[in-house]
């Protein structure tokens, strides 16, 4: 499945560059970055495919989404894992310390644990058992969506607010991540899907009145 | 320390004209920390005379070496020197690009001959000085710890003289408090200067007893080679005890001021990056702690340390200074 595929190139990429030595100088912030990286985009691709439909009416990224979720689930994993384990060498204190003191690591954590409870209640079971509260459960996502980008906006040497420094990475996802949460809205959805049908319908008079002319 | 100090002080009468040298307690400020220096020899950063090129990487074994030359591998503190392949190849160095790996491929064509550094402001003997002239200076190599304020550090050999030797040719008034420093503005041949979220050209600045302090170099070569490039070639300030920085590259101008100079980090967000920024694992960075350091290519983490290790040469100079305030 072309989701899978997609699923495996970071992973791929990030062992690729390990043997082949293209990790650089400093390999676990390399992989560390990666990692992350990787979450973020299968986190923006899991909330693009509605707008995406709302747009294009292109329909076959709609039963892929739940992969596309668990993807950035599985890349946050890893992310965290490289953090903890090869970066600070699972020193329980330590990391117990920075979370708690150091911002940009409690709202990366924060957005993990957001992201463990959508993957955990992803599964069919659970939508069938809480059909009611699931969906709004899953409006989580979108908060997790903002912390994320702020955690990366905090982990770089600049400032958000005033637009300084080496920001631009973190403000253009965030600009990305704000335009597809925009388009959820019901007004700007219902407005988009209208002016997708006219300008069906003008194509579909225009074509019948080219026939009925020959 | 008075007999030491007393074959310094220079009789008024010998002085002319009146006025533009230092203030008296200034220069026997100067000669105190110079003789201090002196004395702190016996634990400071390894310093030789460059008599033989070092080796490029630590794997390679070094040519023949003469009996009376000594080939150091380590800093003072028995920690080993980062391959040349290390430093050149991870570089902060946004007037070229914000990716550390990729600026040794961007500075191919950096001119850095022929080269001026303006050295002027409140001195006596302001002087435009060629890169050729600034050579002639008793060079010297001197292995430190370069602490980057994003928490990793490396342990690099550089060669180069000390400010202080270029600064007592200048000859600073009394009224100078301040060093400030200025890097090259050429959006042609550094194309990252081009981006409107910094405020280039890339400027920083020293107290002046900073300035003066032994530790601090004009760097012009790395391990017995000419600067590369990407190390900020041709000549580039190295101030070990700070985050890293402050060690402005490709230097065209050096001004003596009495305001403090604006820096650029600061410039960019003045509650993360202090005009000081000494290495301290006491004051973290709002956003990432101090505390620990990666050095580059090893596997854990390490405890920063005060000042960078370098304490017990420079923390008189913060004597009585809160520096969670003065950070």
């Amino acid at each position: 499945m072309f989701v899978h595929l997609a699923g495996a190139l970071p992973l791929a990429a990030i062992v690729f560059s390990a043997l082949t030595g293209r990790l650089g100088v400093n390999p676990i912030q390399e992989i560390e970055q990666q990692l992350g990286r990787a979450a973020l985009y299968f986190l923006v691709a899991s909330l693009a495919v509605t707008p995406v439909y709302t747009v294009t009416g292109w329909q076959a990224l709609l039963p892929r989404r739940r992969a596309l979720g668990l993807y950035s689930f599985f890349y946050a994993c890893l992310h965290l894992l490289t953090f903890a384990g090869l970066d600070y060498s699972f020193n329980i204190p330590q990391i117990l310390n920075l979370l708690t003191q150091k911002r940009y690591i409690f709202v990366g954590s924060l957005a993990f644990l957001l992201l463990l409870l959508l993957a955990v209640t992803s599964f069919d079971y659970f939508i069938r058992r809480m059909p009611m509260i699931w969906k709004r459960l899953h409006w989580i996502v979108y908060p997790t969506g903002v912390l994320a980008i702020i955690h990366f906006a905090w982990a770089r040497k600049g400032t958000l607010m005033q637009l300084r420094g080496d920001i631009i990475q973190p403000f253009l996802w965030g600009i990305l991540l704000f335009t597809l949460l925009v388009l959820r809205l019901p007004p700007l959805r219902k407005a988009i899907f209208q002016l997708r049908q006219r300008i069906l319908v003008r194509r579909s008079t225009h074509r019948s009145r080219e026939t009925s002319k020959v | 320390m008075e007999p030491q100090l007393k074959h310094l002080e220079i009789p008024s009468s010998e002085i002319t004209p009146e006025g533009l040298f230092l203030s008296r307690r200034d220069w026997l400020k100067v000669a105190g920390i110079v003789s201090a220096g002196a004395l702190l020899a016996a634990c400071s950063p390894k310093l030789r005379r460059i008599t033989e090129t070092g080796p490029t990487s630590r794997n390679l074994t070094p040519s023949p070496v003469p009996e009376n030359a000594q080939v150091l591998t380590t800093d003072e503190l028995g920690d080993s020197i980062n391959t040349f392949d290390e430093i050149t190849n991870y570089n902060n160095y946004y007037e070229f690009s914000t990716a550390k790996n990729a600026v040794s491929s961007l500075v191919k064509d950096f001119n850095t001959i022929p080269w001026t550094v303006e050295v002027g402001g409140l001195v006596e003997n302001p002087k435009t000085w060629s890169i050729e002239e600034l050579l002639e200076l008793d060079q010297k190599e001197r292995i430190y710890r370069l602490r980057c304020v994003e928490a990793w550090s490396m342990v690099i050999p550089w060669t180069g003289f000390q400010l202080s030797d270029l600064l007592m040719k200048a000859l600073p008034l009394g009224s100078a408090r301040y060093v400030e420093f200025t890097t090259l503005s050429d959006k042609k041949q550094m194309p990252g200067q081009g981006n409107p979220l910094y405020p280039w050209p890339y400027t920083e600045g020293l107290r002046l007893d900073e300035a003066m302090q032994r530790l601090t170099i004009l760097a012009t070569g790395l391990y017995g080679k000419p600067l590369p490039s990407q190390d900020g070639a041709p000549l580039r300030l190295v101030v070990p005890w700070k985050y890293g920085f402050k060690s402005i590259k490709a230097i065209v101008r050096i001004r003596l001021t009495e305001e403090r100079p604006q820096t650029f980090w600061n410039i960019i967000a003045p509650d993360e990056y202090g005009f000081y920024s000494n290495v301290n694992p006491n004051v973290d960075h709002p956003r990432w702690s101090q505390k620990t350091e990666r050095r580059i290519g090893e596997l854990e983490r390490r405890d920063t340390l005060m000042f960078n290790g370098y304490e017990s040469e420079v923390s008189a100079l913060y004597k009585g200074m809160d520096l969670s305030q003065d950070y």
